[in-house]
Protein backbone atom coordinates (compact mmCIF):
# COMPACT_ATOMS: atom_id res chain seq x y z
CA UNK A 1 0.00 0.00 0.00
CA UNK A 2 1.25 3.54 -0.06
CA UNK A 3 2.79 3.59 -3.46
CA UNK A 4 0.32 4.15 -6.06
CA UNK A 5 1.01 2.90 -9.86
CA UNK A 6 0.12 6.12 -11.26
CA UNK A 7 3.03 7.80 -13.45
CA UNK A 8 5.37 9.63 -11.20
CA UNK A 9 6.84 11.57 -13.42
CA UNK A 10 7.24 15.32 -12.83
CA UNK A 11 3.90 16.77 -14.68
CA UNK A 12 2.71 20.46 -15.54
CA UNK A 13 0.36 21.14 -12.99
CA UNK A 14 -1.62 23.93 -11.59
CA UNK A 15 0.87 24.42 -8.38
CA UNK A 16 -1.34 27.00 -6.61
CA UNK A 17 -4.51 24.88 -6.77
CA UNK A 18 -2.67 21.76 -6.11
CA UNK A 19 -0.59 23.56 -2.96
CA UNK A 20 -4.75 24.85 -1.60
CA UNK A 21 -5.71 21.41 -1.91
CA UNK A 22 -2.64 19.60 -0.16
CA UNK A 23 -2.99 22.24 2.55
CA UNK A 24 -6.83 21.05 2.91
CA UNK A 25 -5.82 17.49 2.81
CA UNK A 26 -3.31 18.26 5.68
CA UNK A 27 -5.77 20.16 7.98
CA UNK A 28 -8.24 17.95 7.86
CA UNK A 29 -5.93 14.34 8.40
CA UNK A 30 -4.59 16.60 11.56
CA UNK A 31 -7.91 17.25 13.01
CA UNK A 32 -9.53 13.63 12.18
CA UNK A 33 -6.16 11.75 13.79
CA UNK A 34 -6.37 14.35 16.67
CA UNK A 35 -10.39 13.15 17.02
CA UNK A 36 -9.04 9.11 17.08
CA UNK A 37 -6.18 9.99 19.55
CA UNK A 38 -7.71 12.71 21.89
CA UNK A 39 -9.36 10.24 23.80
CA UNK A 40 -7.07 7.97 24.94
CA UNK A 41 -4.92 11.02 25.50
CA UNK A 42 -7.59 12.19 28.35
CA UNK A 43 -7.55 8.24 29.59
CA UNK A 44 -3.89 8.19 29.98
CA UNK A 45 -4.01 11.66 31.82
CA UNK A 46 -7.18 10.39 34.30
CA UNK A 47 -5.85 7.34 34.56
CA UNK A 48 -2.59 8.43 36.13
CA UNK A 49 -5.04 11.09 38.55
CA UNK A 50 -6.24 10.43 42.13
CA UNK A 51 -9.92 10.30 43.04
CA UNK A 52 -9.82 13.74 44.47
CA UNK A 53 -8.30 15.55 41.55
CA UNK A 54 -10.39 13.97 39.06
CA UNK A 55 -13.11 15.74 41.54
CA UNK A 56 -11.45 19.22 40.28
CA UNK A 57 -12.20 19.20 36.67
CA UNK A 58 -9.56 18.09 34.01
CA UNK A 59 -6.07 19.31 33.58
CA UNK A 60 -4.25 18.76 30.37
CA UNK A 61 -0.65 17.69 32.40
CA UNK A 62 -0.17 14.05 34.04
CA UNK A 63 -0.44 13.39 37.69
CA UNK A 64 1.55 10.90 39.94
CA UNK A 65 -1.03 8.81 40.41
CA UNK A 66 -1.01 5.93 38.32
CA UNK A 67 1.25 3.75 40.01
CA UNK A 68 -0.96 3.92 43.11
CA UNK A 69 -4.32 3.46 40.92
CA UNK A 70 -2.67 0.51 39.19
CA UNK A 71 -1.82 -0.69 42.58
CA UNK A 72 -5.66 -0.48 43.85
CA UNK A 73 -7.01 -2.47 40.74
CA UNK A 74 -4.42 -5.41 40.96
CA UNK A 75 -6.07 -5.53 44.85
CA UNK A 76 -9.66 -4.68 43.94
CA UNK A 77 -12.59 -6.54 44.16
CA UNK A 78 -12.19 -7.22 40.72
CA UNK A 79 -9.52 -9.80 39.28
CA UNK A 80 -8.54 -7.85 36.08
CA UNK A 81 -5.04 -9.76 36.18
CA UNK A 82 -6.99 -12.99 36.32
CA UNK A 83 -9.23 -11.57 33.17
CA UNK A 84 -6.46 -10.33 31.56
CA UNK A 85 -4.66 -13.81 31.68
CA UNK A 86 -8.01 -15.28 30.57
CA UNK A 87 -8.83 -13.22 27.11
CA UNK A 88 -5.44 -13.91 26.53
CA UNK A 89 -5.48 -17.83 26.74
CA UNK A 90 -8.94 -17.69 24.80
CA UNK A 91 -7.35 -15.01 22.50
CA UNK A 92 -4.09 -16.98 21.53
CA UNK A 93 -5.53 -20.19 21.36
CA UNK A 94 -8.02 -19.44 18.93
CA UNK A 95 -5.79 -17.08 17.15
CA UNK A 96 -3.58 -19.92 16.75
CA UNK A 97 -6.46 -22.74 15.89
CA UNK A 98 -8.19 -20.43 13.49
CA UNK A 99 -5.52 -19.99 11.56
CA UNK A 100 -4.15 -23.17 11.12
CA UNK A 101 -7.64 -25.21 10.31
CA UNK A 102 -8.44 -22.02 8.12
CA UNK A 103 -5.06 -22.83 5.76
CA UNK A 104 -6.06 -26.18 5.92
CA UNK A 105 -9.60 -25.80 4.60
CA UNK A 106 -7.75 -23.54 2.11
CA UNK A 107 -5.47 -25.50 0.77
CA UNK A 108 -7.95 -28.58 0.29
CA UNK A 109 -9.86 -26.33 -1.67
CA UNK A 110 -7.15 -24.87 -3.76
CA UNK A 111 -4.91 -27.82 -4.11
CA UNK A 112 -7.13 -30.93 -4.55
CA UNK A 113 -9.90 -31.86 -7.12
CA UNK A 114 -12.71 -33.43 -5.57
CA UNK A 115 -16.61 -33.99 -6.11
CA UNK A 116 -18.59 -31.27 -4.24
CA UNK A 117 -15.60 -29.30 -3.83
CA UNK A 118 -17.40 -25.98 -5.62
CA UNK A 119 -20.54 -26.28 -3.63
CA UNK A 120 -18.27 -26.24 -0.73
CA UNK A 121 -16.77 -23.24 -1.60
CA UNK A 122 -20.32 -21.72 -2.24
CA UNK A 123 -21.29 -22.85 0.86
CA UNK A 124 -18.45 -21.22 3.38
CA UNK A 125 -18.99 -18.23 1.14
CA UNK A 126 -22.03 -18.35 1.85
CA UNK A 127 -22.37 -18.41 5.27
CA UNK A 128 -19.36 -15.91 5.69
CA UNK A 129 -21.78 -13.57 6.78
CA UNK A 130 -23.94 -15.12 9.44
CA UNK A 131 -23.11 -13.64 12.49
CA UNK A 132 -22.91 -15.28 15.73
CA UNK A 133 -25.56 -13.82 17.42
CA UNK A 134 -28.24 -15.38 15.67
CA UNK A 135 -26.87 -18.88 16.88
CA UNK A 136 -26.61 -17.76 20.07
CA UNK A 137 -29.68 -19.38 21.81
CA UNK A 138 -28.58 -23.03 20.77
CA UNK A 139 -24.84 -22.31 21.16
CA UNK A 140 -25.65 -21.25 24.84
CA UNK A 141 -28.15 -24.59 25.05
CA UNK A 142 -25.26 -26.82 23.53
CA UNK A 143 -22.86 -25.29 25.97
CA UNK A 144 -25.22 -25.90 28.68
CA UNK A 145 -26.01 -29.69 27.17
CA UNK A 146 -22.31 -30.62 26.93
CA UNK A 147 -21.23 -29.07 30.55
CA UNK A 148 -19.21 -26.81 28.73
CA UNK A 149 -20.11 -23.74 31.01
CA UNK A 150 -16.92 -21.90 32.71
CA UNK A 151 -15.06 -23.85 29.89
CA UNK A 152 -12.70 -21.65 27.55
CA UNK A 153 -13.58 -24.41 24.67
CA UNK A 154 -16.72 -23.39 23.61
CA UNK A 155 -15.07 -19.89 22.94
CA UNK A 156 -11.78 -21.12 21.19
CA UNK A 157 -13.23 -24.37 18.95
CA UNK A 158 -15.65 -22.78 16.87
CA UNK A 159 -12.97 -20.23 15.80
CA UNK A 160 -11.70 -23.36 13.82
CA UNK A 161 -14.70 -23.18 11.24
CA UNK A 162 -14.31 -19.40 10.10
CA UNK A 163 -15.01 -18.63 6.89
CA UNK A 164 -13.73 -14.73 6.58
CA UNK A 165 -10.05 -16.15 7.47
CA UNK A 166 -10.98 -19.03 5.35
CA UNK A 167 -11.73 -16.82 2.59
CA UNK A 168 -8.49 -14.34 3.32
CA UNK A 169 -6.20 -17.37 3.16
CA UNK A 170 -7.82 -18.77 -0.22
CA UNK A 171 -6.85 -15.36 -1.93
CA UNK A 172 -3.48 -15.64 -0.95
CA UNK A 173 -2.55 -18.91 -1.71
CA UNK A 174 -4.06 -18.33 -5.02
CA UNK A 175 -0.98 -16.06 -5.97
CA UNK A 176 1.37 -17.54 -3.24
CA UNK A 177 1.80 -21.55 -3.19
CA UNK A 178 3.45 -23.20 -6.08
CA UNK A 179 1.95 -26.46 -7.16
CA UNK A 180 4.74 -27.09 -8.59
CA UNK A 181 6.81 -27.37 -5.23
CA UNK A 182 3.98 -29.72 -3.94
CA UNK A 183 4.40 -31.83 -6.61
CA UNK A 184 8.21 -32.07 -6.06
CA UNK A 185 7.68 -33.27 -2.39
CA UNK A 186 5.26 -35.34 -3.84
CA UNK A 187 8.11 -37.28 -5.72
CA UNK A 188 9.68 -37.17 -3.22
CA UNK A 189 7.79 -39.37 -1.29
CA UNK A 190 6.42 -36.95 1.31
CA UNK A 191 2.87 -37.68 3.04
CA UNK A 192 0.50 -35.11 2.09
CA UNK A 193 -0.29 -34.01 5.74
CA UNK A 194 3.77 -33.69 5.97
CA UNK A 195 3.62 -31.34 2.31
CA UNK A 196 0.90 -29.65 4.06
CA UNK A 197 3.01 -28.87 7.29
CA UNK A 198 6.61 -28.40 5.91
CA UNK A 199 5.70 -27.07 2.92
CA UNK A 200 2.13 -24.81 2.32
CA UNK A 201 2.33 -23.72 6.01
CA UNK A 202 5.95 -21.72 6.13
CA UNK A 203 4.72 -20.52 2.76
CA UNK A 204 1.66 -19.22 3.93
CA UNK A 205 3.58 -17.58 6.95
CA UNK A 206 2.90 -13.64 6.10
CA UNK A 207 -0.84 -14.26 5.70
CA UNK A 208 -1.21 -16.51 8.98
CA UNK A 209 0.53 -13.93 10.89
CA UNK A 210 -2.08 -11.16 9.78
CA UNK A 211 -4.90 -13.21 10.40
CA UNK A 212 -3.18 -14.54 13.37
CA UNK A 213 -3.57 -10.39 14.83
CA UNK A 214 -7.10 -10.10 13.40
CA UNK A 215 -8.70 -13.68 15.00
CA UNK A 216 -6.61 -12.32 18.16
CA UNK A 217 -8.16 -9.05 18.56
CA UNK A 218 -11.87 -10.09 17.57
CA UNK A 219 -11.65 -12.83 20.44
CA UNK A 220 -10.24 -10.22 22.90
CA UNK A 221 -12.61 -7.83 22.04
CA UNK A 222 -15.59 -10.38 21.86
CA UNK A 223 -17.81 -9.63 24.47
CA UNK A 224 -21.70 -10.97 23.72
CA UNK A 225 -20.63 -14.89 23.56
CA UNK A 226 -18.30 -14.75 26.64
CA UNK A 227 -20.73 -13.15 28.55
CA UNK A 228 -23.55 -15.94 28.23
CA UNK A 229 -20.69 -18.99 28.66
CA UNK A 230 -18.73 -17.57 31.63
CA UNK A 231 -19.90 -16.52 34.78
CA UNK A 232 -17.45 -17.48 37.44
CA UNK A 233 -15.55 -14.49 38.38
CA UNK A 234 -11.75 -16.32 38.10
CA UNK A 235 -13.19 -17.36 34.74
CA UNK A 236 -14.45 -13.72 33.40
CA UNK A 237 -12.49 -12.66 30.53
CA UNK A 238 -11.88 -8.21 30.42
CA UNK A 239 -14.95 -7.13 28.25
CA UNK A 240 -17.00 -8.96 30.77
CA UNK A 241 -15.78 -7.55 33.64
CA UNK A 242 -15.54 -4.11 31.99
CA UNK A 243 -19.33 -4.88 32.19
CA UNK A 244 -19.28 -5.64 35.34
CA UNK A 245 -17.87 -2.39 36.20
CA UNK A 246 -20.25 -0.43 34.30
CA UNK A 247 -23.11 -2.20 36.34
CA UNK A 248 -21.71 -2.13 39.76
CA UNK A 249 -22.98 1.51 41.02
CA UNK A 250 -19.67 3.36 39.67
CA UNK A 251 -20.15 6.50 42.02
CA UNK A 252 -18.85 4.56 44.85
CA UNK A 253 -15.52 4.11 43.22
CA UNK A 254 -12.81 5.89 43.04
CA UNK A 255 -12.74 7.33 39.51
CA UNK A 256 -8.66 6.67 39.56
CA UNK A 257 -8.90 3.11 39.34
CA UNK A 258 -11.94 3.61 36.85
CA UNK A 259 -9.71 5.32 34.74
CA UNK A 260 -6.46 3.05 35.45
CA UNK A 261 -8.88 -0.29 34.77
CA UNK A 262 -10.39 0.85 31.45
CA UNK A 263 -6.58 1.83 30.54
CA UNK A 264 -5.04 -1.58 31.97
CA UNK A 265 -7.71 -3.06 28.97
CA UNK A 266 -6.75 -0.38 26.10
CA UNK A 267 -3.23 0.41 26.17
CA UNK A 268 -1.65 -3.06 26.34
CA UNK A 269 -3.46 -3.67 22.45
CA UNK A 270 -2.47 -0.14 21.72
CA UNK A 271 1.36 -0.63 22.27
CA UNK A 272 1.22 -4.00 20.24
CA UNK A 273 -0.67 -2.25 17.20
CA UNK A 274 1.90 0.36 17.30
CA UNK A 275 4.51 -2.39 16.92
CA UNK A 276 2.70 -4.60 14.29
CA UNK A 277 0.98 -1.80 12.20
CA UNK A 278 3.15 -2.27 9.58
CA UNK A 279 1.60 -5.80 8.94
CA UNK A 280 -2.00 -4.74 10.05
CA UNK A 281 -2.52 -1.92 7.98
CA UNK A 282 -1.13 -3.61 5.01
CA UNK A 283 -2.23 -7.08 5.33
CA UNK A 284 -5.84 -5.57 5.72
CA UNK A 285 -6.29 -5.38 1.72
CA UNK A 286 -3.85 -8.02 0.61
CA UNK A 287 -5.79 -10.67 0.13
CA UNK A 288 -9.83 -9.95 1.78
CA UNK A 289 -10.42 -7.80 -0.80
CA UNK A 290 -11.63 -8.29 -4.55
CA UNK A 291 -11.44 -5.39 -6.77
CA UNK B 1 0.79 -45.63 -16.96
CA UNK B 2 -1.91 -43.06 -17.34
CA UNK B 3 -4.31 -44.87 -15.22
CA UNK B 4 -1.73 -45.50 -12.97
CA UNK B 5 -1.18 -41.88 -12.44
CA UNK B 6 -5.07 -41.34 -12.52
CA UNK B 7 -5.39 -43.84 -9.77
CA UNK B 8 -3.09 -42.12 -7.66
CA UNK B 9 -4.52 -38.44 -8.53
CA UNK B 10 -7.88 -40.25 -7.08
CA UNK B 11 -5.95 -41.19 -4.23
CA UNK B 12 -4.19 -37.99 -3.46
CA UNK B 13 -7.81 -35.89 -4.19
CA UNK B 14 -9.22 -38.37 -0.88
CA UNK B 15 -6.90 -35.87 1.00
CA UNK B 16 -9.17 -33.01 -0.22
CA UNK B 17 -11.79 -34.32 2.15
CA UNK B 18 -9.28 -35.33 4.84
CA UNK B 19 -8.36 -31.56 4.90
CA UNK B 20 -12.19 -30.50 5.15
CA UNK B 21 -12.82 -32.73 8.14
CA UNK B 22 -12.26 -30.36 10.70
CA UNK B 23 -13.66 -27.48 9.51
CA UNK B 24 -17.26 -29.80 8.27
CA UNK B 25 -17.35 -31.00 11.85
CA UNK B 26 -16.75 -27.78 13.48
CA UNK B 27 -19.34 -25.86 11.65
CA UNK B 28 -21.83 -28.70 12.15
CA UNK B 29 -21.43 -29.06 16.02
CA UNK B 30 -20.97 -25.55 17.02
CA UNK B 31 -22.83 -23.64 14.14
CA UNK B 32 -25.10 -26.16 12.18
CA UNK B 33 -27.00 -27.83 15.71
CA UNK B 34 -27.05 -24.54 17.53
CA UNK B 35 -28.92 -23.01 13.99
CA UNK B 36 -31.31 -25.78 13.98
CA UNK B 37 -31.92 -25.82 17.98
CA UNK B 38 -32.61 -21.69 17.49
CA UNK B 39 -34.80 -22.35 14.80
CA UNK B 40 -36.56 -25.41 16.88
CA UNK B 41 -37.12 -23.03 20.07
CA UNK B 42 -38.55 -20.39 18.04
CA UNK B 43 -41.89 -22.56 17.91
CA UNK B 44 -42.29 -23.44 21.60
CA UNK B 45 -43.39 -21.34 25.05
CA UNK B 46 -40.35 -21.52 26.78
CA UNK B 47 -40.14 -19.06 29.59
CA UNK B 48 -39.94 -19.01 33.30
CA UNK B 49 -42.83 -16.63 35.32
CA UNK B 50 -41.49 -15.90 38.84
CA UNK B 51 -40.09 -19.29 39.96
CA UNK B 52 -42.49 -21.31 37.57
CA UNK B 53 -41.45 -22.89 34.50
CA UNK B 54 -43.77 -22.38 31.72
CA UNK B 55 -43.55 -25.00 28.40
CA UNK B 56 -42.02 -25.77 26.59
CA UNK B 57 -45.21 -26.08 24.97
CA UNK B 58 -45.65 -25.96 20.85
CA UNK B 59 -47.18 -23.36 19.68
CA UNK B 60 -46.52 -22.63 16.19
CA UNK B 61 -45.64 -19.12 15.23
CA UNK B 62 -47.59 -17.53 18.50
CA UNK B 63 -44.01 -16.28 19.60
CA UNK B 64 -43.69 -14.38 16.18
CA UNK B 65 -47.03 -13.08 15.91
CA UNK B 66 -46.30 -11.84 19.62
CA UNK B 67 -43.04 -10.21 18.53
CA UNK B 68 -44.58 -8.13 15.95
CA UNK B 69 -47.64 -6.89 17.89
CA UNK B 70 -45.93 -6.66 20.66
CA UNK B 71 -44.31 -3.04 19.10
CA UNK B 72 -40.71 -3.21 20.97
CA UNK B 73 -39.76 -5.02 17.65
CA UNK B 74 -40.44 -2.27 15.10
CA UNK B 75 -39.28 0.41 18.20
CA UNK B 76 -36.02 -1.52 18.83
CA UNK B 77 -35.11 -1.87 14.90
CA UNK B 78 -36.04 1.78 13.98
CA UNK B 79 -33.61 2.63 17.09
CA UNK B 80 -30.75 0.21 15.38
CA UNK B 81 -31.22 2.04 12.35
CA UNK B 82 -31.43 5.53 13.19
CA UNK B 83 -28.29 4.98 15.12
CA UNK B 84 -26.24 2.92 11.82
CA UNK B 85 -27.53 5.72 9.53
CA UNK B 86 -26.46 8.70 12.05
CA UNK B 87 -22.68 6.83 12.07
CA UNK B 88 -22.93 5.25 8.81
CA UNK B 89 -23.41 8.64 6.87
CA UNK B 90 -20.23 10.51 8.37
CA UNK B 91 -18.02 7.44 7.98
CA UNK B 92 -18.60 7.07 4.53
CA UNK B 93 -17.79 11.00 3.59
CA UNK B 94 -14.60 10.84 5.61
CA UNK B 95 -13.68 7.78 4.21
CA UNK B 96 -14.75 8.55 0.65
CA UNK B 97 -12.54 11.60 1.21
CA UNK B 98 -9.58 10.14 3.16
CA UNK B 99 -9.42 7.03 0.50
CA UNK B 100 -9.24 9.84 -2.38
CA UNK B 101 -6.60 12.01 -1.03
CA UNK B 102 -4.48 8.77 0.05
CA UNK B 103 -4.84 7.24 -3.33
CA UNK B 104 -4.00 10.68 -5.38
CA UNK B 105 -1.41 10.96 -7.11
CA UNK B 106 -0.81 14.83 -7.59
CA UNK B 107 -1.05 15.44 -4.11
CA UNK B 108 1.64 13.49 -2.82
CA UNK B 109 0.71 13.60 1.26
CA UNK B 110 3.32 12.73 3.27
CA UNK B 111 3.50 10.90 6.19
CA UNK B 112 0.52 8.07 5.12
CA UNK B 113 2.01 5.47 6.73
CA UNK B 114 1.36 7.44 9.86
CA UNK B 115 -2.15 9.17 8.95
CA UNK B 116 -3.17 5.27 8.10
CA UNK B 117 -1.93 3.65 11.52
CA UNK B 118 -3.71 6.37 13.37
CA UNK B 119 -7.36 6.16 11.83
CA UNK B 120 -6.89 2.54 12.03
CA UNK B 121 -6.24 2.50 15.82
CA UNK B 122 -10.15 3.29 17.26
CA UNK B 123 -11.06 -0.19 15.23
CA UNK B 124 -8.77 -2.65 17.68
CA UNK B 125 -9.74 -1.06 20.87
CA UNK B 126 -12.11 -3.41 22.97
CA UNK B 127 -15.12 -2.27 22.67
CA UNK B 128 -16.89 -2.37 25.74
CA UNK B 129 -13.54 -0.77 26.98
CA UNK B 130 -14.16 2.26 24.75
CA UNK B 131 -17.57 2.48 25.46
CA UNK B 132 -17.06 2.32 29.08
CA UNK B 133 -14.68 5.12 28.35
CA UNK B 134 -17.14 6.90 27.05
CA UNK B 135 -19.58 6.59 29.75
CA UNK B 136 -17.02 7.99 32.42
CA UNK B 137 -15.71 10.47 29.83
CA UNK B 138 -19.69 11.98 29.05
CA UNK B 139 -21.04 11.46 32.55
CA UNK B 140 -22.20 14.77 34.13
CA UNK B 141 -19.10 14.99 36.94
CA UNK B 142 -17.17 13.79 33.97
CA UNK B 143 -14.40 15.64 32.23
CA UNK B 144 -15.79 16.62 29.07
CA UNK B 145 -18.76 18.56 30.97
CA UNK B 146 -16.04 20.08 33.21
CA UNK B 147 -14.03 20.87 29.89
CA UNK B 148 -16.97 22.46 28.66
CA UNK B 149 -17.17 24.42 31.69
CA UNK B 150 -14.14 25.81 31.59
CA UNK B 151 -14.22 26.75 28.10
CA UNK B 152 -17.32 28.81 29.12
CA UNK B 153 -19.48 27.00 26.47
CA UNK B 154 -21.93 25.04 29.46
CA UNK B 155 -22.92 27.10 32.57
CA UNK B 156 -23.97 23.75 34.06
CA UNK B 157 -23.29 20.12 33.25
CA UNK B 158 -25.18 18.59 30.18
CA UNK B 159 -26.75 15.42 30.85
CA UNK B 160 -25.22 13.68 28.03
CA UNK B 161 -26.71 9.93 29.29
CA UNK B 162 -30.33 11.44 30.00
CA UNK B 163 -30.86 12.53 26.53
CA UNK B 164 -32.41 10.78 23.82
CA UNK B 165 -30.49 12.39 20.84
CA UNK B 166 -26.85 12.81 22.66
CA UNK B 167 -26.77 8.81 23.50
CA UNK B 168 -27.82 7.97 20.42
CA UNK B 169 -25.65 10.29 18.94
CA UNK B 170 -22.51 8.81 21.20
CA UNK B 171 -23.39 5.38 19.94
CA UNK B 172 -23.23 6.54 15.89
CA UNK B 173 -19.85 8.88 17.12
CA UNK B 174 -18.10 5.61 18.36
CA UNK B 175 -19.33 3.50 15.56
CA UNK B 176 -18.24 6.54 13.23
CA UNK B 177 -14.87 6.68 15.15
CA UNK B 178 -14.37 2.94 15.15
CA UNK B 179 -14.98 1.69 11.16
CA UNK B 180 -13.93 4.64 9.31
CA UNK B 181 -9.98 4.02 9.29
CA UNK B 182 -11.66 0.44 8.04
CA UNK B 183 -13.91 2.03 5.72
CA UNK B 184 -10.70 4.31 4.28
CA UNK B 185 -8.53 1.59 3.95
CA UNK B 186 -11.49 -0.92 1.87
CA UNK B 187 -11.84 2.18 -0.52
CA UNK B 188 -8.69 2.90 -0.78
CA UNK B 189 -7.80 -0.78 -2.27
CA UNK B 190 -10.67 -0.47 -4.71
CA UNK B 191 -9.71 3.19 -5.86
CA UNK B 192 -6.00 1.92 -6.73
CA UNK B 193 -7.71 -0.50 -8.93
CA UNK B 194 -8.75 1.76 -11.28
CA UNK B 195 -6.86 2.40 -14.38
CA UNK B 196 -4.25 5.12 -14.17
CA UNK B 197 -5.22 6.28 -17.92
CA UNK B 198 -8.89 6.56 -17.33
CA UNK B 199 -7.51 9.71 -14.83
CA UNK B 200 -4.85 10.92 -17.61
CA UNK B 201 -7.17 10.96 -20.10
CA UNK B 202 -9.89 13.06 -17.89
CA UNK B 203 -6.94 15.13 -17.20
CA UNK B 204 -5.42 15.87 -20.55
CA UNK B 205 -9.60 16.52 -21.68
CA UNK B 206 -9.44 19.23 -18.82
CA UNK B 207 -11.37 17.74 -16.18
CA UNK B 208 -11.78 19.36 -12.61
CA UNK B 209 -10.93 16.82 -9.32
CA UNK B 210 -14.49 16.69 -9.02
CA UNK B 211 -15.93 15.81 -12.04
CA UNK B 212 -13.10 12.96 -11.82
CA UNK B 213 -14.42 12.16 -8.48
CA UNK B 214 -17.94 11.90 -9.51
CA UNK B 215 -17.69 10.62 -13.13
CA UNK B 216 -14.51 8.22 -12.95
CA UNK B 217 -14.05 7.38 -9.39
CA UNK B 218 -17.46 6.42 -8.09
CA UNK B 219 -18.98 4.75 -10.99
CA UNK B 220 -16.17 2.29 -10.97
CA UNK B 221 -15.71 2.13 -6.92
CA UNK B 222 -19.34 0.75 -7.16
CA UNK B 223 -19.48 -2.88 -6.46
CA UNK B 224 -16.55 -2.01 -3.63
CA UNK B 225 -18.82 0.46 -1.85
CA UNK B 226 -21.83 -1.57 -2.31
CA UNK B 227 -19.86 -4.17 -0.50
CA UNK B 228 -18.81 -1.28 2.14
CA UNK B 229 -22.31 -0.67 2.57
CA UNK B 230 -23.83 -3.80 3.05
CA UNK B 231 -21.30 -5.25 5.02
CA UNK B 232 -21.42 -2.06 7.63
CA UNK B 233 -25.69 -2.51 7.79
CA UNK B 234 -24.86 -6.52 8.35
CA UNK B 235 -22.73 -4.93 11.12
CA UNK B 236 -24.96 -2.35 12.02
CA UNK B 237 -27.97 -4.59 12.93
CA UNK B 238 -25.31 -6.53 15.28
CA UNK B 239 -24.63 -3.27 17.24
CA UNK B 240 -24.36 -4.58 20.92
CA UNK B 241 -21.13 -3.81 22.62
CA UNK B 242 -21.34 0.36 22.48
CA UNK B 243 -24.95 0.52 23.53
CA UNK B 244 -24.72 -1.68 25.59
CA UNK B 245 -22.07 -0.65 27.86
CA UNK B 246 -23.23 2.85 27.70
CA UNK B 247 -26.54 2.53 28.92
CA UNK B 248 -25.82 -0.40 31.06
CA UNK B 249 -28.27 -2.34 28.93
CA UNK B 250 -31.09 -0.48 29.52
CA UNK B 251 -30.96 1.20 25.77
CA UNK B 252 -32.39 4.50 28.11
CA UNK B 253 -33.66 6.98 27.89
CA UNK B 254 -37.04 5.69 27.41
CA UNK B 255 -35.26 2.71 25.84
CA UNK B 256 -34.72 4.74 22.53
CA UNK B 257 -30.96 2.90 21.85
CA UNK B 258 -32.22 -0.48 22.71
CA UNK B 259 -30.90 -2.34 19.55
CA UNK B 260 -32.14 -5.83 18.33
CA UNK B 261 -29.25 -7.77 19.61
CA UNK B 262 -29.85 -5.97 23.14
CA UNK B 263 -33.28 -7.23 22.96
CA UNK B 264 -32.34 -11.11 22.22
CA UNK B 265 -29.87 -10.36 25.02
CA UNK B 266 -32.42 -9.17 27.38
CA UNK B 267 -34.33 -12.86 26.24
CA UNK B 268 -31.37 -14.75 26.73
CA UNK B 269 -30.98 -13.76 30.09
CA UNK B 270 -34.63 -13.87 31.51
CA UNK B 271 -34.53 -18.04 29.84
CA UNK B 272 -37.35 -16.57 27.50
CA UNK B 273 -36.07 -19.17 24.96
CA UNK B 274 -39.02 -19.07 22.51
CA UNK B 275 -39.43 -15.39 21.77
CA UNK B 276 -35.31 -15.71 21.42
CA UNK B 277 -36.01 -17.86 19.50
CA UNK B 278 -38.32 -16.27 17.07
CA UNK B 279 -35.89 -12.60 16.90
CA UNK B 280 -32.98 -14.51 16.00
CA UNK B 281 -34.51 -16.29 13.21
CA UNK B 282 -36.14 -12.67 12.16
CA UNK B 283 -32.19 -11.64 12.50
CA UNK B 284 -31.14 -14.57 10.53
CA UNK B 285 -33.67 -13.68 7.65
CA UNK B 286 -33.01 -10.10 7.63
CA UNK B 287 -28.78 -10.74 7.61
CA UNK B 288 -29.44 -14.05 5.07
CA UNK B 289 -31.00 -11.25 2.78
CA UNK B 290 -28.36 -8.53 3.32
CA UNK B 291 -25.74 -11.47 2.82
CA UNK B 292 -27.10 -12.67 -0.95
CA UNK B 293 -26.72 -8.96 -2.05
CA UNK B 294 -23.22 -9.06 -0.73
CA UNK B 295 -22.20 -12.36 -2.30
CA UNK B 296 -23.66 -11.99 -5.44
CA UNK B 297 -21.94 -8.49 -5.94
CA UNK B 298 -18.56 -9.79 -4.67
CA UNK B 299 -18.34 -13.43 -4.32
CA UNK B 300 -20.41 -15.17 -7.19
CA UNK B 301 -16.65 -14.77 -9.25
CA UNK B 302 -14.79 -15.75 -7.18
CA UNK B 303 -16.63 -19.51 -7.41
CA UNK B 304 -16.66 -19.29 -10.98
CA UNK B 305 -12.64 -19.67 -10.86
CA UNK B 306 -12.57 -22.40 -8.97
CA UNK B 307 -12.44 -25.32 -10.96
Amino acid sequence: MGKNQYNTSEEPENTTTVHIRRAVAYVVLVLVSIMCLFWFYILFINATRSNGELGRGFTLLPSSYLGENMHNIFTGTIPVVRGMLNSFTVAALSALLSTYFSTMTAYSIQIYDFKGKKAIFAFILAIMMIPTQVTALGFVNLVNGMGLEDNFIPLIVPSIAAPITFFYMKQYMESNLPVSLIEAARIDGATELRIFNTIAVPLMKPAIAVQAIFTFVASWNNYFIPSLVLHKDNMKTLPIQIAQLRSADWLKFDMGQVYAMIAFSIFPVIIVYLILSKNIVGGLTAGGVKE
Amino acid sequence: MNKAKKGNMARLNRWGYIFLIPFIVVFIIFQLIPLVNTIYNSFFENYRSGLKQIGPNFIGLANYASLFTGGDLIQYFENTMIMWVLGFIPQIVISLLLSAWFTNPSLRLKGQRFFKTVIYLPNLIMTSAFAMLFFTLFADSGPINSMLMQAGILSEPYSFMSHVGSVRGLVAFMNCLMWFGNTTILLMAGMMGISADLYEAAEVDGATPTQIFFKITMPLLRPIFIYVMITSLIGGLQMFDVPQILTNGTGDPMRSSMTLIMYLNKHLYSKNYGMAGALSVMLLILTGVLSFIVFRVTASDQVKKVR
